[in-house]
């Protein structure tokens, strides 16, 4: 008998080994951000909408599943036999007892060489300083000859013309036609470029392309084209594709339209809006007119009412007025006059009544008189025993000094 | 290029040599004339007259405008007749 050792190793649930293991896996970070690429086998998508395959290559496999919302996500789905490259996390399935990839993408495996290459140009150019916003050309706003470079046959050029004749049909459209996919596109783009600016001088061009695949889309990627953009002497508007493809040719153009008929928007204006600008400077116009000419009329009418004032008619009024003032002051003062002057009249009559020797007579006076008339006032004039002649009111009498006496002090 | 921009006298007896831009922003130049200002009612009127003819240009312009579309091969232009 073999004898039992003492303390045998700790036995494992299947569980708790599984458990275990997903946990080691779920915790490497390597292992929770992974690219792996391969063939595609065994795929099928069942009702739920998950997908399920294998990726193999010539001596190993792994299991795959990529959840539905993820998988509604895709655009591309793979058949068995595809080159693949998919994204995801790694964890275990505890109940198959299985580790498999979780997938969140899955793409052609040339679309991933094709992304790098183009993640390597775009860093390039940028620090290059093509993509530098102060390169940017501002695009006219009045353009008077747009040159567009796409390919005379796409549905791009009917979409950018259509536009171009609805919003702004004063332009003048100069078509460089060119491949835009293909081996020969990056160069025919380029001299299509070259040939706007050199023989036309458009003030705007546009360089567009409909929406593809990727691969269809890949001449607006090359860095020759790039770089003919980039020295391109009118600004250039790109509209590649659809709103969600961005290219170099998008980072390298003065500015970027999601599509081919929004890059003609952004090359004109729209002649609705023109028109409602100009009725509306109409209408500024037509008010401040208005206004200014009621403002005269106004200022004509009050002028007229001030000159009133100065007008002849008022004048002559005026002077009537005061001509009949002074002709009433006239009158007044010579009432006044004749009243003073019969006063002055009054008084030398009273005057005279008092000289008047008579009246003086009358109350009781008399004048004495020597014989010879002359009037004696003095007691000198006379002497004891002169005949002397007294005059009263109504006569004269004769009378004798008696005594005389010596003048009084 | 015609002779039209040569004084400002003949730029404003000939508004068919206008382009649209040019009218337009006379148009422009007119209304902050009018509005900053004070002008003679002469002045006025005259600049009046002058923007109504120059908003029947601009929508005259629209109005008659047809999209001409041409196609360059090596350096010469050729008339391209699309379908709409």
């Amino acid at each position: 008998m073999t004898q039992l050792p003492l303390f045998q190793p700790p036995t494992w649930s299947v569980t708790d080994l599984t458990r275990y293991l997903r946990q080691k896996i779920e915790e490497d970070d390597v292992l929770q951000d992974l690219w792996v690429m391969g063939e595609v086998s065994n795929f099928s998508r069942p009702s739920s909408g998950h997908l399920y395959f294998t990726l193999k290559d010539a001596s190993a496999s792994l299991r795959c599943v990529m959840w539905r919302p993820n998988a509604l996500r895709q655009s591309y789905l793979p058949c068995d036999g595809d080159a693949v490259e998919v994204h995801g996390s790694l964890s275990v399935y505890e109940t198959g007892g299985v580790y498999q990839l979780y997938a969140d993408t899955i793409r052609p495996t040339g679309e991933g060489l094709l992304y790098q290459e183009f993640l390597r140009l775009k860093a390039r150019l940028e620090a290059e300083g093509l993509f530098d916003s102060f390169r940017k050309r501002s695009i006219s706003r009045w353009p008077r000859v747009i040159g567009i470079v796409t390919s005379p046959t796409g549905a791009a050029l009917r979409d950018m013309l259509n536009t171009l004749r609805r919003r702004f049909p004063l332009v003048t459209v100069i078509l460089a036609p060119t491949a835009v996919q293909g081996a020969e596109a990056p160069a025919g783009i380029i001299a299509a470029l070259q040939a706007l600016n050199q023989t036309i001088q458009p003030d705007t061009i546009l360089l567009a392309r409909g929406g593809g695949s990727i691969e269809d889309l890949w001449a607006f990627n090359d860095e020759g084209v790039a770089r003919a953009i980039a020295s391109s002497q009118a600004p250039v508007i790109s509209g590649v594709g659809h709103e969600t493809d961005f290219t170099i040719a998008d980072f390298v153009a003065d500015l970027r339209a999601p599509t081919p008929t929004a890059a003609a928007e952004l090359a004109t204006p729209n002649q609705d809006d023109l028109r409602l600008a100009s009725s509306d400077l109409a209408e500024r116009i037509n008010r401040t007119i208005l206004a200014y000419l009621t403002e005269t009329r106004w200022q004509v009418t009050n002028l007229g009412n001030r000159l009133q004032l100065f007008s002849p008619r008022s004048r002559l009024r005026s002077d009537l007025q005061r001509l009949d003032e002074l002709s009433r002051r006239v009158v007044l003062a010579q009432v006044n006059m004749l009243r003073f002057q019969r006063l002055q009249l009054q008084n030398p009559e009273q005057r005279l009544a008092v000289l008047n020797p008579v009246s003086v007579l009358n109350r009781g006076y008399a004048m004495v008189l020597q014989p010879d008339g002359t009037l004696v006032h003095s007691v000198t004039q006379v002497n004891a025993g002169d005949p002397l002649d007294v005059r009263v009111s109504d006569g004269k009498f004769s009378a004798r000094v008696t005594q005389r006496t010596n003048p009084e002090d | 290029m015609t002779p039209s921009k040569s004084s400002k006298d003949t730029k404003i007896n000939s508004i068919e040599d206008l382009t649209y831009e040019q009218a337009f922003t006379e148009l422009e130049a007119i209304v902050a004339a009018l509005e900053s200002e004070r002008k003679s009612l002469a002045e006025s009127m005259t600049l009046f007259e002058r923007s109504q003819m120059l908003v029947q240009y601009c929508a005259r312009l629209l109005d008659q405008a047809e999209l001409k579309v041409q196609q360059l091969s090596g350096e010469s232009l050729t008339d391209l007749n699309l379908p709409a």
